[in-house]
Parts: C-alpha cells; sequence; structure tokens
C-alpha cells in the first residue's frame, strides 16, 4: 500500500511543483537571455539583477481580472486551459530524472512502463484539443482562425516526430524510457552519435509541437493578436503559459533521454573517464536538459518567423519524407548489422 | 479488489458519457464527450492488460479521428438547429423500442449462459509466438508480421485509399 | 464480486445499443457518425475481453485492424459530409434526399 500508492502521489506532488516553479523560472530565463543577446539587460528591478521578477510576475496573474466574454460558452472556455495543461504535466510520469534511489528504494521516475515512448506521444496528442477548444470557445474570430492553424500544425508535426521516434525506438529495441537509456548504456554512445539526422528532425519536429518560434504563428501578437488565447487574461491566459512551458520541459527531457542518454555520463563505457561519475546522475541530466532550453531560448531569440504556408510545407513535403527514409535506413542497417 | 472497483468506476463513465454523447444538443459538447468516452476506454484496455492497445486508442482514437470530426463540426458551423426538420416517413419510436427488447433479451441471454449454464471451455487456436517474447507490444508486433502480414500490409493499402479519397471528395476544385 | 468475462461483455452489448439508438434517433449526421464509433468502440472491448480471457492475443491483433479500418471511415465519411454540405448547406439527413424528388 505504502509503496504502490502513497510514494508515487508524493513523488506526483513533486514533480508537479517543481514543474509549476520552473516555468516561472523559465520566464525570467528567457527574458534575460533574450535580453544579453540584444545587448540589452532584460529585468533588473524586482530584486538583485531582476531576479525576484519570477515571483512579480505569477502575483500580478493572480490579482489580474478574470473576463469571460459574453457569448462564450462558459464551460468550454473555463475547460480548455485546463485540458492544455494536464497532458503537458501527466507527460512526465514516465521521464526517468536519474538513476540513484533516495532513501534506498523510491526510484527517480514515478513510474516506468513498457511503451513508455509511444506513451508520451500519445498525451501529447490529447493536448490539442485545449487549443481547439480555446479557440472555439472564445466565440471570436481571431482566436477560432488561430486555434484551427495551430491545431493543424500540432497534428501535421506530429506525423513526423511520431515517425522519427519509430526509428530511434528500433535503433534502441525496446519502447520504455528506462530502456532507451540502458540500451545506450550498453552501445557505449549517445544517440544522438548513431541517429544524428532523427536529432535534428524531432529538435525541429518538437519546436513546432510546442508553439515555439520559429513556428508560433498561432500565438504570434502581430499576425494573429494573440492567436487562440486572445480573449484569455490573467490566471487562465497563466494556464495556457503554464501548459506551453511544461510542454517545452517535456521535449527539452525527451530530447535527453532519447539522444543525450538521459542520466548517463558523456562517454559512459570508456573507463578511464569514470571519475565523472562522482556527478550524481540527476545532474547529468538536468545539465542536458538545461543545454537544450538555452538551445531553445537562443533559437527564439534569433529566428523569424515561419508564415503559415511555409510551415505547412515544411512539416509536409519534407520532414515526413525524410522522417520515413530514415526509419528506412535504420532498418536495413539494424537486419545487416 | 482493484479491478472490481476499475471497473465499475469506468463502465459507469462509459455508459453515461455515451448516453451524452448521443443525447447532447450542442454538437460540439458531443464531441468533447465522446474524447472522455474514448479515455475511459483506454484505461478499460489497461485493466484487461492491453496496454499497447490502450495507447494506439488514445493515438488514434482519440487523438486524431475525435480531432477530424472536432474540425468538421467546425467548419460545418451553423446558426440554426440542425433538428428541426423531420420526415414523417420516419418510424424512430417503434423501431427504437423493438431493438430496446431484442438488447434485452441479449442481456438476459449472456447472463443465463455465464451464471446458470456452465459452458465448458471452447478450444480455441491459438497464436503461436517463441517462448521468449515478453512484453505486449513485442508479442503484437510478431503477430502482425509473422501471421498477420497480409492483413497488415491489406490495411496500409486501405488507409492510403481512404487518404486519396478524403482529399478528393473534400477538395473544392480537382 | 469477481470480474469475469461476462461483465465486459455486458458492458460491451450496452455500448453497442446505445450506440444503435444514437444511429436510429438522432438526424444530425455527425452525430450519426459517432454513434458509429461508439459501436466500433463496443465491439473493440468485446474483443479485447474474449482475448485475455481465452489468452489469445489475436483478439487484440483484430482490434487494430478495427481501429485502422475505423479511421479510414471517418476520414471518407466526412469527405463525403463537406462534400454535401457544399451543395445542401445542411447536417440534417432528413433533408439529404438529393435522389428523390
Amino acid at each position: 500500500m505504502i509503496d504502490t500508492v502513497i510514494i508515487p502521489l508524493l513523488q506526483i506532488v513533486v514533480v508537479i511543483n517543481a514543474l509549476a516553479l520552473s516555468a516561472s523560472l523559465m520566464t525570467l530565463f528567457e527574458r534575460k537571455v533574450i535580453a544579453w543577446t540584444q545587448s540589452r539587460l532584460g529585468p533588473m528591478r524586482v530584486g538583485p539583477y531582476g531576479v525576484l521578477q519570477a515571483i512579480a510576475d505569477p502575483i500580478k496573474l493572480l490579482l489580474k481580472e478574470d473576463i469571460t466574454p459574453r457569448k462564450a460558452d462558459k464551460w468550454m472556455f473555463t475547460l480548455a486551459p485546463i485540458i492544455a495543461l494536464v497532458p503537458a504535466m501527466v507527460v512526465f510520469a514516465v521521464v526517468p530524472f536519474g538513476s540513484e534511489k533516495l532513501f534506498g528504494s523510491v526510484d527517480l521516475f514515478i513510474a516506468d512502463i513498457n511503451v513508455g515512448l509511444l506513451f508520451i506521444i500519445s498525451v501529447t496528442s490529447i493536448g490539442v484539443y485545449g487549443i481547439i477548444l480555446a479557440g472555439w470557445a472564445s466565440n471570436s474570430k481571431y482566436p477560432l482562425l488561430a486555434s484551427l492553424r495551430a491545431a493543424a500544425q500540432l497534428i501535421s508535426y506530429e506525423i513526423a516526430v511520431t515517425m522519427t521516434l519509430v526509428s530511434v525506438t528500433l535503433t534502441a529495441g525496446t519502447l520504455s524510457m528506462v530502456g532507451i537509456i540502458e540500451a545506450q548504456q550498453d552501445a557505449g554512445l549517445w544517440f544522438v552519435f548513431v541517429q544524428p539526422v532523427a536529432f535534428v528532425l524531432v529538435f525541429i519536429g518538437g519546436l513546432a509541437e510546442i508553439n515555439r518560434v520559429p513556428f508560433d504563428l498561432p500565438e504570434a501578437e502581430q499576425e494573429l493578436t494573440g492567436g487562440f488565447h486572445t480573449e484569455y487574461s490573467g490566471m487562465r491566459w497563466a494556464l495556457f503559459f503554464l501548459a506551453e512551458y511544461a510542454n517545452t520541459f517535456m521535449v527539452a527531457a525527451i530530447m535527453t533521454v532519447l539522444f543525450l542518454g538521459g542520466w548517463l555520463r558523456p562517454f559512459p563505457s570508456v573507463d578511464a573517464l569514470a571519475f565523472l561519475d562522482l556527478i550524481p546522475s540527476w545532474v547529468w541530466f538536468m545539465s542536458k536538459m538545461f543545454v537544450f532550453l538555452y538551445m531553445f531560448t537562443w533559437i527564439r531569440a534569433t529566428f523569424p518567423r515561419y508564415r503559415y504556408d511555409q510551415l505547412m510545407r515544411l512539416g509536409w513535403k519534407v520532414l515526413i519524407p525524410i522522417a520515413i527514409a530514415n526509419v528506412v535506413v535504420t532498418a536495413v542497417a539494424k537486419v545487416l548489422l | 479488489m482493484a479491478e472490481t472497483i476499475a471497473f465499475y468506476t469506468l463502465s459507469i463513465l462509459i455508459l453515461g458519457l455515451a448516453v451524452l454523447v448521443v443525447t447532447a444538443r450542442n454538437t460540439v459538447h458531443s464531441v468533447l464527450f465522446l474524447v472522455m468516452n474514448f479515455l475511459c476506454v483506454a484505461v478499460i484496455y489497461v485493466v484487461l492488460g492491453a496496454e499497447f492497445l490502450a495507447v494506439i486508442q488514445i493515438l488514434v482514437y482519440a487523438g486524431g479521428i475525435v480531432v477530424l470530426y472536432l474540425f468538421v463540426v467546425m467548419l460545418v458551423n451553423l446558426t440554426r438547429a440542425p433538428e428541426v426538420h423531420q420526415d414523417p416517413r420516419r418510424i424512430s419510436m417503434p423501431m427504437a423500442l423493438a431493438l430496446a427488447g431484442a438488447m434485452l433479451l441479449e442481456l438476459a441471454g449472456i447472463v443465463v449462459y455465464s451464471y446458470v449454464l456452465e459452458p465448458s471451455a471452447p478450444a480455441s487456436a491459438a497464436a503461436v509466438l517463441p517462448t521468449e517474447i515478453q512484453g505486449n507490444v513485442e508479442q503484437i508486433g510478431w503477430l502482425l508480421y509473422t501471421d498477420y502480414l497480409i492483413p497488415f500490409e491489406v490495411a496500409s493499402i486501405l488507409l492510403l485509399v481512404a487518404m486519396v479519397g478524403a482529399i478528393v471528395l473534400a477538395k473544392r476544385e480537382l | 464480486m469477481e470480474i469475469t468475462l461476462a461483465h465486459y461483455t455486458i458492458l460491451s452489448a450496452t455500448l453497442f445499443s446505445i450506440g444503435v439508438i444514437g444511429v436510429l434517433i438522432r438526424r444530425n449526421i455527425i452525430i450519426i457518425f459517432m454513434s458509429i464509433e461508439l459501436m466500433l468502440n463496443a465491439v473493440n472491448i468485446n474483443l479485447v475481453a474474449y482475448s485475455r480471457h481465452l489468452d489469445n492475443l489475436v483478439g487484440q491483433v483484430f482490434v487494430v485492424f478495427v481501429i485502422a479500418v475505423a479511421a479510414a471511415e471517418a476520414a471518407v465519411g466526412l469527405g463525403i459530409l463537406l462534400a454535401l454540405f457544399r451543395n445542401k448547406e445542411t447536417v440534417n439527413i432528413d433533408e439529404m434526399n438529393v435522389m428523390r424528388w
């Protein structure tokens, strides 16, 4: 009873709180990094060097007025941010944060199911509903158009990412997240060296899945006045925001586990580097995730936005054929080698 | 014990949501109830030990087919309620009652067959798997690629044909 | 009370009948399509329950095919619906009588 109900509940509480806290810190991180890229300083007033901005922003959002459009469908207007947020958090149930066991018996993942990767893909595809319903429930032109565009973008790139993850599954031989990390340990190489094409495809597809630059047309202010969350303000908008950052963390975590060896140290089979094992495995995991978050922010500061037809053309005519070719080449290599 | 609670909760949810799908006035609410129904069915698959089917149900049915329905509902957005006209040639009520009676007989038959009579276990042609393959996904994969390869390929051609057909039907000009 | 095969069969039969009632009493084509999906799901539950009872994975393989066929049918059916809607501006099947006078 204790270890099947109580401990997972405590793990879930820790993970959800960590996600919420990290999302608010990530907003500060993004603003600072983008500011430094543009030769300015970013938030500097609140706290030393602007560090307390992460606390000031949620307080502002909590105190804002909660406006619901008059003819909006009330139930769905309230439900849409929740449907957007819950899948983004549920996905973290299968992400393994490290190989140690806390207090001798508590694993650093909530559940290691043997269809872990497929679980992540399928739960992410539920998040599309939050966006569609947000646009529909707002009963207003701009959100509706933006939400249909966003949904079309998400389901197109979902196909490319799923195909690419098939080739990663072929390489690892298992769908379980811990199993993929152990496959990388057995192979002695991170999969980014074995499947570089898949790495690039999941990176680009992942950026499109989380509606980030250069694929953030559905929520761009210059194009669609805020996209599908135009009519949302205050805490409801904060839920969408939280969902987007949770999705960002999820893509960073997936790429870390699949391509960068998860909680393995660099060159896990070279014994000469065994002194690196002094650094705990969850520190390796968090550093690798941090590298991806920094790359996402760097891309946001640097690239312009894709136009919608260019975006769809990239997804359907470029990424999907490359992903299919990757699967075929991986399968042939797996049989021959 | 856990299975009992899970089964009764899930079956009440599934049947309740199905009734809501069929009786909701607003089509978008109907589609939402359908999604929730499919998610509960996916949990039933997990209870039955078919975890690959559960994630496929969420990925394909709840995350693909119902999104398609939602898109079409929004494209077909009507201002007047579509249920206004009723064709007087319809005989819905007597037909529904007849079906309900048949349904009741069928359910009674199932209960009688399972609990009152004692059925012997029928011989089934079990699928042959190598003994070292464990795990639901691997076993289904093995079956799909050895014994059931031809239906697998035919299903892929069917999906291709459906894709071409849907694009041709929905285009404005060829 | 132990959950036997009969429980799952009764659940599947009831879900199927709700789907049939939906097809018969609603006149909105999209609701009719969704009731057809309910019927397919009922069949899937039945297949998986029998698959576990008889310890035979063929039931689960068949469910994969049923899901594939349901996806194909939903796509084509909605394509037909869109083509009809462009001509008739309605989704009420009682008004879609283009082949009658």
